[in-house]
């Protein structure tokens, strides 16, 4: 089935050569693909492991984000949605479209400028340049992706109320399983646009300028960490979404109702709440969590269509793994299993036993649900057979 | 007849003649015919049409009577094609201990997975099925490749020992595989007038093994087992205070779903000798869940027609393209022309998985019986008008 | 000594005692009911007795063995069957293949590979559930979808299902809780014919008394995890320890 997605990186951290040529760092690999430059001499093992905890925090970061908004409509909703990835999908192709938008331009013919037949040359300007002036214009088009968060916010929570309305109201009633073959079919739909729009081919979007270089992390402790800068963004962005959706629901009236209703929703509604209204805006600030994720995500790793569906299999295990509806789990467990993942990915570890790095998070998955089948933090009675 | 009833023998009649006749129902159109591009009736698709179908109704005994959803059944899929593989580089070039040895290594492989595997049920029981199947797709990518050679895929070579035939043929070349003697490439081509069928030797044997094994889950379904599975479907906790262990209905169910998976492995592989990772990736076992829900999960034939209604639509109108489109259309004014080919291409041609998405949400929303429950529908539809618009009565089917 | 043996039985969820040193007999071939006010534990003793919760001191004797640590099929095996508060039916399957269903389990135990032979070639089997469907009066609506049926013939149903495993212990939970009057009486009927016709023990908990009253040999009345008074049905009536529990301590 090579249209929905076959042919995929085995994990989607795993193989982004681009990243590792422009930046010259150390990213988990297939076995045998590449040289890991772990192994370097020069790099102490302390170093390493740092360099592996970072690696993994920013993977994590990704894990956690998507699998907040998967808890978030689980919990709220109770449903469970396939259609997950394809948000964060959504949410890359949001920076990607926002990317093409600045890049419009005009042509105009430039005298000045001859090839070597003597022609002018056209040189295209593109409209931004030509309203706020080269120097303005350029740095707005550099900043495209994290412009592109104020562009998807919106678009991400109407894909996401649409969703919410058009079709998944439908399914409360019926059984997992319907839940489960609605949205993988949504999905589906959802991705196939994407590639009918944007093509099969991954697509670059660089960070901005400012923030695409490289920093030694490690020089604060005095040690020689090298690492990209926007990883770090990542990471910190992450961790701001992930503060402001708790403390929404911490701290605003809309997300105690919400608490609330997510541990006694038959309670709440006979308060005479109308929980079901603030449910469907939960869906879109979750589809909202997922496209931010995915905008940030793509200096990373370059979207392509197929890049939801890479991410959805270990999402879900991130969810299980923190415990299905808690969302302090799917946190924890998306952080856990990202640097898990990382340090599997070390040599010295794959000397050990090989091929760990590839299995680590599902014999962690298969091991917590058969012997802890509510998760690291879930809720008792919480979707418990 | 073999202890059927006589709706079960119809139906099995009904894909016996389907398939046996399949050469001359899918080539309706003349070869020298614009149309003939939509015929589907040549041999490495028409296997592909059967060979789905036996995976297809082996994940619809484990999911449509014990309502267990499994999202890794592609695993053993490519277990049975890489064990197949094997066979043909070890032992021999004929198809049977190949495809023997992709049934056994598949329900080894189905009775691991699904032990732990059904410790837990719903969405858990899912999500573990889906954990074990990328866990295979991913090894096989990686550390096993001295068994599965990587992303390169297995492959037949020269030099393999073959020790029950011979590494290579006469004239330097690979042999072919067979049936004691009989290729599974031997074509015979008939032609009648304008149109030509093509007769293959290996599509005969996996229609002849789609049959038996349909034949068996007809009497899968019929029997006092089957019955179990409906009731662990039904009522798990009815079942356990009943004094029945669903545990073992359950295993045995999982293990032959698993085996059919296994046989329509061995069998791609035995059609083409190569098995490559990608056959264990878990949107291929999302194909599986297609193919069954579309046809009609928990019904006999339904997982046969799903299979048979993707596999050839994805055939169809993947070959779709805008040039066909506008020889379609061309009869109309330009402008007109031009709006119906931009509103359908989207649709065919390459975008043929939006068809089968937006064709699956539907079908899942409207119709939760497949195209079974549709054909029902318009069945008993047609009835109630030719009775006179008279209600047709509801009477649920009978046990018996 | 009793079918049913409890002997020092507790269970505690977290800081709540649930159930507190609980001594009950129950005599073969009688109806015993266990009454108490909500929140007595006569749902936890009800689940420890059939495999559900593991009690964690006492013993549960059923028959002279020991029902503790067995899966609950285990313990039907054995002889005990379970109605429940809301009818536990195969709702997709018709009321024939619910009744099938026990008569397996009884004949084959609880695990047989059968796969091969049609259920139609069962004769025995289609038979005994023939017979046990027209002794619930139920023959006519073979063919329903058991889910159709009214509550008050899924209740019929469970307990025919119930009893063509020829338990010797029936134990029913709260089997008229929100049945119309109507429903109930003629459940009271069926209880008491079974009963007197069947050799089998009956243990009920019930909420109503006009049910307890008209079909018990014995009362057991649970007051806050802990059996208060154990008697005949005449001597509970009046009892001013059970009014008390009833009523609280003001009453």
């Amino acid at each position: 089935m090579a249209g929905l997605g076959a042919q995929s990186a085995p994990s989607p951290f795993t193989q982004q050569p681009d990243l590792a040529d422009r930046y010259g760092i150390i990213i988990p690999r297939p076995p045998d693909t590449h040289k890991d430059k772990t192994t370097n001499p020069k790099v102490g093992a302390m170093d390493a492991i740092l360099l592996q905890i970072l690696n993994g925090l920013d993977k994590g970061s990704a894990y956690a984000l998507i699998a907040l908004g998967l808890t978030l409509i689980f919990g709220t909703l109770g449903v469970v949605n396939f259609a997950h990835g394809a948000l964060f999908m959504i949410g890359a192709f949001c920076a990607v479209t926002l990317q093409r938008l600045l890049n419009l331009s005009f042509e105009t013919i430039d005298e000045t400028q001859t090839d070597f037949l003597g022609n002018a040359l056209k040189v295209k300007t593109p409209y931004v340049e030509a309203w706020f002036g080269p120097q303005m214009g350029g740095t707005i088009i550099d900043w495209a992706v994290p412009l592109a968060i104020l562009f998807a916010v919106p678009i991400m929570v109407f894909v996401g109320y649409a969703m919410e309305r058009g079709l998944i109201k439908h399914f409360y009633k019926r059984p997992h399983a319907d839940q489960i073959l609605v949205t993988f079919g949504l999905a589906i739909v959802l991705q196939e646009v994407i590639k009918y729009f944007y093509g099969a081919n991954p697509i670059q979007t660089p960070a901005p300028e400012a923030l695409s270089g490289i920093v030694n992390v490690g020089a604060i402790i005095g040690m020689d960490i090298v690492y990209p800068v926007w990883r770090i963004v990542y990471f910190f962005f992450s961790l701001l979404v992930i503060g402001g959706i708790f403390s929404f629901l911490q701290f605003t009236t809309f997300g105690m109702v919400v608490r609330a209703g997510m541990a006694d929703r038959e309670t709440v509604g006979l308060l005479g709440i109308n929980i079901d209204k603030r449910f469907t805006v939960m869906f879109g600030i979750a589809a909202a969590v997922a496209g931010l994720a995915g905008v940030m995500y793509t200096p990373i790793n370059s979207p392509n269509y197929h890049m939801g569906m890479d991410f959805l299999v270990l999402s879900f295990v991130v969810v299980v793994v923190g415990g299905m509806g808690s969302l302090p789990g799917a946190v924890l467990a998306g952080f856990l299993l990202g640097i898990l993942e990382s340090f599997a990915s070390m040599n010295e570890i794959k000397s050990i036993i090989p091929g760990i790095d590839q299995i680590i998070i599902y014999v962690v998955a298969i091991i917590i649900l058969l012997t802890r089948p509510r998760g690291l933090m879930g809720r008792k009675g919480v979707m418990e057979d | 007849m073999l202890g059927m009833n006589k709706n079960d023998t119809t139906m099995l009649l009904l894909v016996a003649a389907l398939t046996m006749l399949a050469p001359f129902i899918l080539n309706p159109f003349p070869t020298d015919s614009g149309l003939a591009q939509f015929n589907a009736g040549y041999p490495d698709l028409m296997q592909r049409f059967v060979i789905f179908g036996i995976f297809a109704i082996g994940f619809n005994i484990l999911f449509g009577l014990t309502g267990y959803l499994s999202f890794g059944h592609a695993a053993f899929l490519g277990v049975g094609s890489y064990s197949a593989v094997w066979m043909f580089k070890l032992l021999a070039m004929n198809v049977i201990p190949a495809i023997l040895l992709s049934v056994v290594m598949a329900g080894v492989f189905a009775l691991l997975i699904g032990y732990v595997s059904l410790r837990r049920s719903g969405i858990y029981f899912s999500i573990l099925t889906l954990a074990f199947a990328q866990m295979s797709f991913n090894l096989a990518y990686s550390v096993l490749t001295p068994i599965t050679n990587g992303e390169t895929g297995l492959q037949l070579s020269l030099d393999d020992p073959r020790v029950l035939g011979v590494s290579q043929t006469a004239d330097g070349s690979i042999p072919v595989t067979n049936l004691f003697g009989l290729e599974m490439r031997s074509t015979f081509e008939m032609a009648v007038g304008p149109w030509a069928f093509q007769f293959n030797a290996g599509y005969y044997l996996c229609a002849l093994i789609l049959l038996a094994v349909f034949y068996l889950s007809i009497r899968i379904f019929r029997s006092p087992f089957g019955l179990m599975l409906k009731a662990v479907k039904s009522n798990q906790q009815r079942m356990n205070y009943t004094g029945l262990n669903t545990r073992p209905y359950t295993l045995a169910a999982f293990v032959i779903s698993g085996m059919y998976a296994g046989l329509a492995g061995g069998l791609l592989a035995s059609m083409d000798p190569l098995a490559g990772a990608e056959r264990m990736q878990w949107t291929a076992s999302g194909e599986v869940v297609l193919m069954t829900i579309l046809g009609g999960a928990g019904t006999l034939i339904g997982p046969v027609l799903g299979a048979g209604f993707i596999k050839y639509f994805e055939n169809i109108f993947s070959k779709i393209n805008e040039s066909v489109l506008h020889s379609w259309f061309g009869a109309l004014p330009d402008g007109l022309e031009d709006l119906l080919v931009t509103l359908v291409y989207p649709f065919v041609g390459k975008g043929w998985h939006m068809t089968l998405g937006i064709l699956f949400v539907l079908v899942v929303v409207f119709l939760p019986g497949g195209l079974v429950e549709g054909g029902q529908r318009v069945t008993a539809w047609i009835r109630s008008k030719k009775a006179g618009g008279n209600k047709p009565t509801s009477t649920t089917e009978p046990a018996e | 000594m009793g079918i049913l043996e409890v002997k020092g039985v507790n269970k505690r969820f977290g800081g709540l005692q649930a159930l507190g040193d609980v001594n009950l007999s129950v005599k073969e071939n009688s109806v015993h009911a266990i009454i108490g006010p909500n929140g007595a534990g006569k749902s936890t003793l009800l689940n420890c007795l059939v495999g559900k919760l593991i009690p964690d001191t006492g013993s549960v004797m059923f028959d002279g063995q020991s029902v503790l640590g067995r899966a609950p099929y285990e313990i039907n095996q054995m002889g005990i069957s379970r109605v429940f508060q809301t009818p536990e039916i195969f709702g997709e399957l018709s009321v024939m293949e619910n009744m099938m269903i026990p008569c397996f389990a009884k004949r084959d135990g609880a695990f047989e590979m059968n796969a091969i032979g049609s259920v139609l070639s069962q004769k025995d089997i289609i038979a005994k559930a023939e017979e046990m469907l027209k002794d619930m009066n139920m023959a006519d609506k073979r063919h329903m979808n058991a889910a159709s049926l009214s509550r008050g013939d899924k209740r019929r149903l469970e307990i025919g299902m119930c009893l063509s495993q020829e338990p010797r212990l029936l134990l029913l939970d709260e089997p008229t809780a929100g049945m119309a009057r109507a429903d109930t009486n003629n459940t009271i009927d069926l209880l008491k014919q079974i009963s007197d016709e069947r050799d089998i023990t009956i243990a009920i908990i019930e909420h109503d008394m006009h049910v307890v009253f008209s079909l018990a040999d014995r009362i057991t009345v649970l007051a806050q995890g802990t059996p208060l008074v154990e008697d005949e049905p005449q001597n509970i009536r009046g009892n001013p320890k059970v009014r008390e529990a009833y009523l609280g301590e003001s009453g």
